[in-house]
């Protein structure tokens, strides 16, 4: 199992190195730093001792692959490539366009991303799986086509929709809870909770569907089938044989998504004004904060290598028949 | 009308696209295995009615893509015709009224008066300070209070206009379908009607006469009234609404046409050579795959952004930039989701490799190339074809995110996602302006609704296997 585990591993570096040299390509080569330091400092007259300048403060100023001027390793380690990206690896993010350090910010927006994702999952899992269920329990009548229509309907609404809706009745007609803003410790539950609902309704519609797919998939087996005509009621075949078997394709997209769940929502987050990892990320696309940006990628790519490393173990661990190999 | 032809980058990809869709049709009619999925699809009533819905979306988006110069008023003093610097497109001058009928700031829908009220200097010299008429919105009529008998009026003359146009096009239809079947018009008429055909006429005429009411319906009210209100600089909401409709499709259908060569190749050549090119092009998605899509395109645009802002003298006008930067929204979004559809037809192809057919080809020496034009792809159209409008939905909603991101098509253009965007303050205004966001999920929700329907109905008439969604 170790064994395993670290292949894995290993085979997720070079991934992680491409992904690496993909977003220093695009940040640093697409567009030079000069370019970038002529956006920020606003486009007309910009003095080249400006620029010079900009690029200094923030490390830009290096070359992109080969630093001549320097001596021994110093020729690779004094570069943009080297200062900026490779240093990733480490996570070690250096410190944002505007500033601040942004591992620290990382490290303190993460938790409210997570206030709102980890109850957005778990409830949405509780809700779906059961309306699910019920479905598969009713199948083939006017509850299970009314149903699927209801999914239908709410999958083709906006997530935008639901976000300006809710807040609008919710908090606006009805006064419940306040319509944005976030509080620490038990304070904030006031603010997560809007959020979280509308997390939840908003994913009804094609969490609901594809359980239910998963579902009446197993019904058409043929251990199903046995079941059945060992006497088992249908409840009980429901239950023990088929949401269980079902779980396990359900298990293993929820494992994938797991690290992810750190990165937080950029919708909801901005819409409610949630200092998380999501908005974090919006604030640094529309200041245009190209450090930041370049870390979320990296930090996104490894949470996903993270995600897809998980769900091949669970798979191994829930489903007997897979062998590792 | 004289004026002077623009091309603009995605017309050009659009007028590709259905040509190559034609050219599809055209060679699915004469595949067996490619025909009766489709003769399933038509003879499904969720598949015929959701057809016409999209078939209406549709030809707002062609027309809206015809782009050109308009002739201005008065030639020059030698005779010779003047072009306006203006890029205008078929469908802006079919509705050029509603393109020039300019309010100063909001208004709601079917108003008479602005939604602010104005100091206005009376005949007295005297000021009050009382809620403007508007310019156009009901400026015909002499008293404001005639309003509602007044709607009431235009709506019936419209909707019986309506009435008449579905009413002459399903004559024309059954005309057409008793030529067809070689019997008499009252009989086939008595089919059509009974819902006693193959094809579901009924469901088609039923669907069609309501777009067609609510066309004319609209517009009798829009020649008088901003049926949808206007926005804060005062155009109308409708319009824009209707614009829109050309960026939803643009971004849905084009951004596939950009992934599907990438796809399909990398895809089946994986799948079929296995070894080393297997190695490379898996590294290659999942690679691009870890990236979160979001951020990917998001630093992309961002990189567009200050190429463009840096290079601003290579556009000749908004529109065009405007343009460049939905091709390459398109672009970027096509190489985030080309991924799914490679790992399935890799997956497809590895299968099909091992068949017996191709196993014989091989034997006999058919170069690779041959059999994957003749044996591999043809045995995965129906997967490309399901991808592609499965895909379409989830586009058109995206789009209306990344817009509100910031980083979306251009500010400048007319989308679902920007009237969104700016209806996130209006929603705060006292009282509150809804009619924007109200307006472009409307037209929204149509076209995915009908979309998802289409798709899963598509979905299930080819591939079997996975028909148990409804």
């Amino acid at each position: 199992m170790m064994a395993y585990i670290v292949r894995r591993a290993i085979y997720s570096i070079p991934i992680l190195i491409g992904v690496n040299v993909l977003t220093f390509l695009l940040f640093f080569v697409v567009n030079s730093p000069d370019d970038m330091a002529r956006m920020n400092l606003g486009l007309k007259r910009v003095t080249p001792e400006a620029i010079e300048n900009w690029k200094q403060e923030r490390g830009y100023h290096l070359p992109l692959l080969y630093n001549a001027s320097a001596q021994g390793t110093a020729r690779l380690t004094e570069t943009v490539f080297f200062q900026k990206s490779v240093k990733l690896f480490r996570f070690e993010f250096g410190s944002s366009d505007s500033g601040r350090d942004i591992g620290y910010d990382i490290s303190q927006r993460m938790w409210p991303s997570l206030a709102i994702a980890v109850p957005v999952l778990i409830v949405g899992l509780l809700v779906n799986i059961s309306y699910a269920l019920l479905i598969a329990f009713f199948r083939a009548t006017y509850i299970d086509f009314w149903s699927v229509v209801l999914c239908v309907v709410m999958m083709s609404i906006s997530g935008l929709f639901y976000i300006i809706g809710g807040q609008y009745l919710i908090s606006k007609l009805l006064h419940l809870v306040p319509i944005s803003g976030y509080d620490t410790g038990l304070n904030s539950i006031k603010f997560l909770i809007l959020p979280a609902i509308i997390g939840v309704i908003g994913g009804i519609g094609s969490g609901t569907r594809w359980y239910r797919t998963l579902f009446l998939e197993e019904i058409n087996k043929d251990y199903v089938r046995t079941a059945r005509a060992k006497g088992l009621s249908e409840t009980r075949v429901l239950f023990r044989h088929v949401l269980k078997n079902a779980l396990i394709p359900i298990l293993t997209g929820v494992v994938v998504i797991l690290p992810l769940l750190f990165m937080g929502s950029l919708i909801t987050e901005s819409f409610f004004g949630i200092p998380g990892l999501g908005s974090y990320t919006i604030d640094a696309i529309n200041s245009q904060d190209f450090a930041i940006v370049r870390s979320m990628v990296f930090l996104g790519s490894v949470l996903y290598i993270l995600g897809l490393l998980m769900t091949d173990i669970s798979y191994t661990l829930v489903d007997p028949r897979v062998r590792l190999s | 009308m004289i004026s002077q032809l623009v091309i603009l980058w995605t017309d050009a990809l659009i007028f590709l696209l259905i040509t190559l869709a034609v050219a599809f049709g055209v060679y699915a009619s004469r595949k067996a295995h490619l025909r009766r999925p489709w003769g399933l699809v038509v003879r499904s009533r969720v598949g015929v009615g959701t057809m016409v819905v999209l078939a209406f979306y549709l030809s707002v988006g062609v027309l809206d893509s015809i782009h050109f110069h308009p002739a201005a008023e008065s030639p020059d003093s030698a005779g010779k015709v003047i072009y306006s610097s203006e890029i205008i497109s078929l469908f802006d001058s079919m509705v050029s009224g509603l393109r020039a009928r300019q309010e100063k700031t909001y208004s709601a829908p079917l108003a008479t008066h602005l939604y602010a009220k104005e100091s206005t200097e009376q005949a007295d010299g005297s000021t009050i300070r009382d809620f403007p008429r508007l310019e156009h919105g009901g400026s015909h009529l002499s008293d404001p209070d005639q309003r509602d008998a007044d709607i009431v009026r235009l709506s019936a003359i419209g909707i019986l206009k309506g009435l008449a146009v579905s009413v002459v096009a399903a004559n024309i239809l059954i005309v057409l379908l008793a030529v067809a079947a070689r019997r008499t018009f009252g009989e086939r008429a008595r089919e059509v009607l009974s819902a006693n055909t193959e094809i579901p006429w009924r469901v088609v005429l039923t669907v069609l006469g309501m777009m067609l009411v609510i066309t004319f319906w609209s517009a009798e009210l829009a020649s008088r009234y901003h049926i949808l209100g206007t926005d804060k600089v005062g155009e109308d909401v409708f319009y824009q609404a209707l614009k829109s409709i050309r960026t939803g499709l643009v971004i849905g259908t084009l951004t596939t046409l950009v992934m599907l060569p990438l796809a399909i190749m990398l895809g089946i050549m994986a799948g079929y050579f296995r070894g080393w090119v297997d190695d490379l092009i898996q590294y290659v998605y999942t690679t691009l795959n870890s990236i979160p899509g979001v951020l990917l395109i998001a630093a992309a645009i961002l990189m567009l952004q200050i190429y463009m802002s840096n290079h601003a003298e290579e556009f000749n006008s908004l529109v065009e930039r405007a343009d460049l930067r939905l091709l390459f929204l398109c672009i970027i979004l096509g190489v985030t989701s080309w991924t799914g559809l490679c790992r399935l037809l890799r997956g497809e192809s590895m299968k099909l490799r091992e068949v017996d057919y191709v196993q014989a080809a091989n034997a006999f020496g058919v170069s690779h190339l041959q059999i994957i034009g003749r044996h591999i792809l043809p045995n995965v159209l129906h997967i490309v074809l399901i991808t592609v409008v499965l895909d379409f939905s989830g586009l058109v909603l995206a789009e209306a995110v990344l817009s509100y991101v910031n980083i979306g098509v251009d500010p400048t253009m007319n989308s679902w996602g920007n009237m969104i965007n700016s209806a996130r303050l209006e929603m705060a205004r006292e009282p509150i302006v809804w009619w924007s966001l109200a307006a472009a999920m409307i037209f929204m929700f149509t076209l995915v609704l009908s979309a998802n329907l289409f798709a899963d109905v598509v979905r299930d008439a080819f591939d079997p296997r996975l028909g148990s969604s409804r």
